[in-house]
């Protein structure tokens, strides 16, 4: 396990990354944490002439909290996980974060570079689904935003273009009463899940102004469970409303049998995560209120 | 009065471990760290195929690349007449491909240059014309109309069955069976698992171009053993051959065998005059080396109307790979499977074993068990379960009733095994007493009307381990003894080398420690070295739980030999007889003035300086020890789970352990090998599986699928203990690295089954995932 060759260059600022990107186009890859990446390249799977590491870029990192939300597409795994920013409506960034992988990984991964690396049993990616996230990236030609919605596209494959950078992820205020969950089944710790469900809702009064779902694990990218958050929307999260907004979440999964189960085993733990993550979220929501 | 004297490091304390010192700081010395002036680097290109025929292979490129010094193929081992190399079940083993491919990871060609980047670039530039060839994955595609043959290297081989074997009374049993009230059927797969030590296989070759002496550093747990097996191989002369087996990083069987690499590297040196390295990734360690387990299994229990076992019928088929490797003693086909009876007390058992060959990697390795015990255990273990329920009664009480009496030791089994001895529902009480077993019981029917899924399981197994009396027991021939050598120096301290070889299992401390109750040396100056067949006294190396069984029973007895020259030499410098002495901890009195007395160490700077006339100077010694038995280890386990109706998910609440291991040394180290063998037994239960696709394509190659448990999944045990010692061990120690691996997966899954029972479900194979219990529950129509 000895990657082949390549370049490597470490640039001390991001217009110089966007440059050497620019310069190198898809021979090039761009490495923030390497977490993904020097595995890829040990097993030889990856074979770039040149990697550019982001890693110690200053400025791409943290947590701020203004209203709005905005996180430094460097901010590493552990402090999501740990921030003291990120409770309350935010609770399931935390969540999420002690789901990802083990802590070796968690010390060194960074969020942006798990959002690009756009594996779909990534956790990243549901959260990003059911925030509704902007995320923001740069080349040397400017600035543009993408709607999570818009970002994935398939196994590894997203829409940001071979000489962009992903810098930070925006999520707009919440209402005051909205939370959030992170459910995940894995084998062990360390695994990648064989479902993961990120859940955030926000209520109106009895009711859900706005209910975010992302699906893990389910399909050849992160699925954003769309009817079942139509479902939601506007209504009273009665027990047979959130079992229906379950069923068709389930409904939305497009799981593969595999090592970790059948198809029909993964759907039935996506209803049953949607199903658990709506009432620890909706009870997280009301707490919000106190 | 002297006996109050205390004494560093006697039996039944727990001293910490000597060899942890460098453990733990990172100082020790692990294969790869080693490094020789002008070695080079090896790598080896592995079939991506299970199963084909190679038209061609192009070195060209590869030969040609930077750094490159040698590309070597079958073609080129074969004109040496290392093409192919003889395994340990006395079949043969491709060491480089010549004609076909039959797994997937087998070797094919290797790279030798000078940095380990340009062999492993060399490699991805050798070009091989496969024809691809129809894969057997399991022994049912092997027995089938119509299989491919897989060994038609071999004359004579006219299909995929490679042996039949029996144990037992066909005609006593069919007989029992016909009287039976009730016969319970268990049909169960115990999966492909892998050993999967943290520190890979490999060696260092460095054959002395003038000298022709070839030293071999090697990751083997029986380094005299492959000494020889290397003669044998290569026509080298013995005394021309030194293994040396460093710091080993776990080993749990998988570093028994002669591995292909091995063969070539060490050829490579041979040829190229300078040393090489080859060490494996991980990918190659769990694809190509040895596996475990693999064993299809049908048992029958046939029990009387009052819950009496009548007799037992166990079939299997065992999917060996593509060659008949498994490591294992000569006559044993199967190895010791027929210890299927277990702890129970039936009157006449027959076990009938068939092996094939199959396109999946050879080496049916003992995986921390003794040669197939595992499979033995776990099968009978979960029919009793079984059939407890299906009887209606409870799973301890139809243990007890049918557990081999402790008056009834030595104990003759049905296959013909003579059990040492045993307290079996000693064993079963003090577990249940630590469960608190009746009430847990009533716990779980509350639960269960509450709606939760929820279950106690238990195993009561036996070991047959400390291989073995040689009569019965060899590796290719040569029989299973094992060796210690001491030399105590003049100033009281010593030197003991040993036949076996830690991987880990604190043997630097555990023999130190039985010089010091035999000899009374602190086991701080006793230094203790394992490994080098220039130095150490011959062996058959550790496994199989036999180290202390044997090796420990031949420390103990050379001790004692140097005891008795040391009590003629204290007779000699206090001039009494000898029978007017006494020992005494660490020295010899006159039996009524225990201050007339001489210690250790004046005696042993005596044997130097000072020696009665006639005797031979010094005081050392050697021993070679073949015990007249196995030794037979037991215990019962215990563990309560609760089951995610939504997930499938099992969470073990409790698992409680007690183990009898007769006399124990370091009682820290056994509570160490028995918690990392109750890890290992929940790996394998919970989540181990190296799987085949329909063409053979290995699954489970990395880490990220075949999954080792960390702290983060693994319950928090519970251990208990009782002590009945071995009657023919001299210090009535039995041997305890592996019970825990070999009784704890039963106990898991029948907790599983027990939580499962009150819906109809009989059983689940192994691994034990969520994904399975899931589809249990589904089928029963239980869900969240």
């Amino acid at each position: 396990m000895f990657p082949a060759a390549f370049d490597y260059r470490s640039p001390a600022s991001l217009e110089e990354a966007l440059g050497l990107l620019t310069e190198h186009g898809d021979s090039a890859k761009v490495m923030a944490g390497g977490q993904s990446l020097i595995p890829l390249l040990k097993l030889r799977f990856a074979q770039p002439g040149l990697v550019i590491d982001i890693g110690r870029l200053p400025g791409l990192s943290g947590v701020t909290r203004n209203g709005s939300l905005t996180i430094g597409a460097l901010t590493r795994h552990v402090d999501i996980e740990r921030s003291k920013d990120l409770g309350g409506a935010w609770t399931i960034f935390p969540e999420a974060a002690h789901w990802i992988a083990d802590p070796l990984v968690r010390n060194q991964g960074t969020i942006g570079g798990s959002i690009c690396h756009a594996d779909p049993a990534g956790d990243w990616g549901s959260v990003m689904l059911a925030l509704e996230a902007d995320l923001v990236v740069r080349s040397a030609q400017g600035e543009r935003v993408i709607h999570a919605s818009d970002f994935f596209q398939g196994p590894f494959t997203t829409t940001l273009r071979s000489d962009e950078i992903l810098t930070e992820i925006r999520v707009g205020a919440p209402s005051k009463r909205a939370g959030g969950a992170y459910n995940k089944l894995e084998r062990k710790v360390g695994d990648f899940a064989t479902v993961a469900v990120a859940v955030q809702v926000e209520l109106d009064g009895d009711k859900v102004s706005r209910a975010g779902i992302g699906l893990t694990s389910v399909g050849s990218k992160n699925i954003k469970a769309v009817a079942a958050e139509k479902a939601l929307a506007g209504r009273e999260p009665t027990d047979a409303v959130i079992a229906e907004a379950a069923r068709l979440a389930a409904g939305a999964a497009e799981p593969k049998a595999d090592v970790r189960g059948s198809a029909e085993f993964k759907k039935d733990v996506v209803r049953v995560f949607v199903q658990r993550g709506l009432k620890t979220a909706l009870a997280r929501a009301r707490e919000a209120r106190a | 009065m002297a006996t109050a004297t205390h004494m560093h490091g006697r039996i039944g304390e727990s001293i910490k471990r000597k060899e942890d010192a460098r453990f733990l700081r990172g100082k020790g010395n692990y294969l790869d760290d080693f490094v020789l002036p002008n070695m080079l680097e090896m790598a080896i290109l592995r079939s991506p195929h299970a199963h084909a025929r190679i038209n061609s292979i192009d070195t060209t490129a590869a030969s040609a690349m930077p750094g490159v010094i040698a590309v070597v193929t079958g073609e080129l081992m074969a004109e040496h007449k290392l093409a192919w190399m003889p395994t340990l079940s006395g079949d043969t083993q491709a060491v480089l491909a010549t004609d076909k491919v039959r797994f997937q990871g087998q070797e094919v060609a290797a790279v030798i240059a000078e940095t380990k980047y340009q062999a492993e670039d060399a490699r991805d530039a050798i070009l091989v014309d496969y024809e691809i060839l129809p894969a057997v994955t399991s022994p049912d595609g092997a027995k089938g109309a119509g299989a491919p043959l897989i060994r038609d290297d071999k004359e004579g081989q006219k299909d995929n069955h490679i042996y039949h074997w029996e144990a037992g009374n066909q005609a006593t049993t069919q007989a029992a069976f016909a009287t039976a009230h009730k016969v319970v059927r268990l049909t169960s797969f115990y999966p492909r698992c892998h050993p999967a030590p943290l520190e890979t296989c490999g060696c260092l070759a460095d054959v002395n171009s003038a000298t022709g002496k070839a030293t071999i550093y090697m990751t083997s747990q029986a380094p005299h053993a492959i000494r020889t097996v290397f003669a044998l191989v290569t026509g080298l002369p013995e005394q021309q051959i030194r293994i040396i087996s460093p710091d080993i990083g776990g080993g749990f069987g998988n570093k028994v065998p002669v591995y292909p690499g091995y063969v070539v590297a060490t050829a490579a040196s041979l040829l190229i005059g300078r040393p090489v390295k080859w060490v494996e990734d991980r990918s190659e360690n769990l694809i190509s080396t040895g596996f475990a387990r693999d064993y299809h299994m049908t048992g029958d229990l046939a029990v009387d109307k009052d819950g009496k076992m009548l007799a037992l019928r166990v079939h299997l088929d065992s999917d060996n790979g593509a060659f008949f490797s498994d490591a294992q003693p000569t006559k044993f086909k199967a190895g010791l499977f027929h210890i299927v009876t277990g702890s129970y007390d039936i009157p006449t058992a027959h076990v009938t074993a068939d092996g094939y060959y199959t396109n999946k990697a050879p080496g049916g390795v003992a995986y921390r068990c003794s040669f197939r015990v595992t499979e033995a255990s776990y099968l009978i273990e979960r029919l009793v379960t079984n059939a407890a329920i299906e009887l209606g009664i409870d799973q301890a009480e139809f243990r007890m009733k049918n557990f081999i009496k402790p008056e009834q030791f030595p104990y003759t089994s049905a296959t013909g095994w003579i059990y040492d001895s045993g307290d079996y529902p000693q064993a079963m009480n003090v577990a249940l007493q630590k469960l608190g077993y009746d009430e847990l019981r009533k716990d779980v029917d509350a639960r269960r009307k509450k709606g939760e899924v929820t279950g106690i399981g238990i195993a009561s197994f036996t070991e047959v381990v400390g291989a073995g009396h040689g009569a019965e027991f060899d590796i290719l021939g040569l029989r299973m003894f094992d060796s210690a050598e001491l030399r105590v120096h003049p100033t009281g301290k010593a030197l003991l080398r040993m036949g076996v070889k830690s991987q880990g299992q604190g043997h630097e401390t555990t023999f130190a420690q039985i010089v010091t109750e035999e000899l009374g040396i602190p086991a701080v100056d006793i230094a203790v070295e394992e490994g080098d067949t220039d130095t150490a006294p011959y062996g058959l190396g550790t496994y199989a739980s036999r180290s202390t069984p044997v090796a420990g029973a031949a420390t103990a007895m050379v001790a004692r030999k140097l005891r008795d020259k040391a009590r003629k030499i204290a007779s000699h410098l206090l001039e009494v007889d000898e029978e007017d002495l006494e020992w005494r901890v660490s020295r010899f009195q006159v039996k009524g003035s225990p201050d007339r007395a001489k210690t250790i160490q004046e005696i042993a700077f005596a044997a130097y300086t000072n020696l009665p006339e006639g005797m031979e100077a010094g005081l050392e010694g050697v021993h070679y020890y073949d015990p007249p038995n196995m030794t037979y280890p037991f215990g019962t386990y215990a563990v309560v789970v609760d089951i995610d109706k939504g997930t499938g998910q099992v969470k073990v609440r409790r698992m409680v352990a007690v183990d009898d291991c007769g006399v124990r040394i370091n009682p820290m180290i056994v509570e160490g090998q028995i918690h990392g063998g109750l890890t290992e037994g929940f790996g394998i239960a919970f989540m181990q599986l190296i799987t085949f696709d329909s063409e053979g394509n290995c699954i489970g190659s990395n880490f990220m699928d075949y999954l080792l448990p960390t702290a983060w999944e693994t319950p928090s045990f519970e251990l208990g203990e009782t002590v009945t010692p071995s009657p023919h061990h001299p210090l009535g120690a039995k041997g305890v690295g592996e019970s825990a691996t070999v009784g704890s997966p039963a106990a898991y899954v029948n907790a599983v089954i027990d939580a499962l029972s009150p819906y109809g479900i009989t059983n689940i194979d192994m691994p034990v995932g969520p994904d399975k219990v899931w589809a249990a529950l589904r089928s029963k129509g239980v869900t969240e």
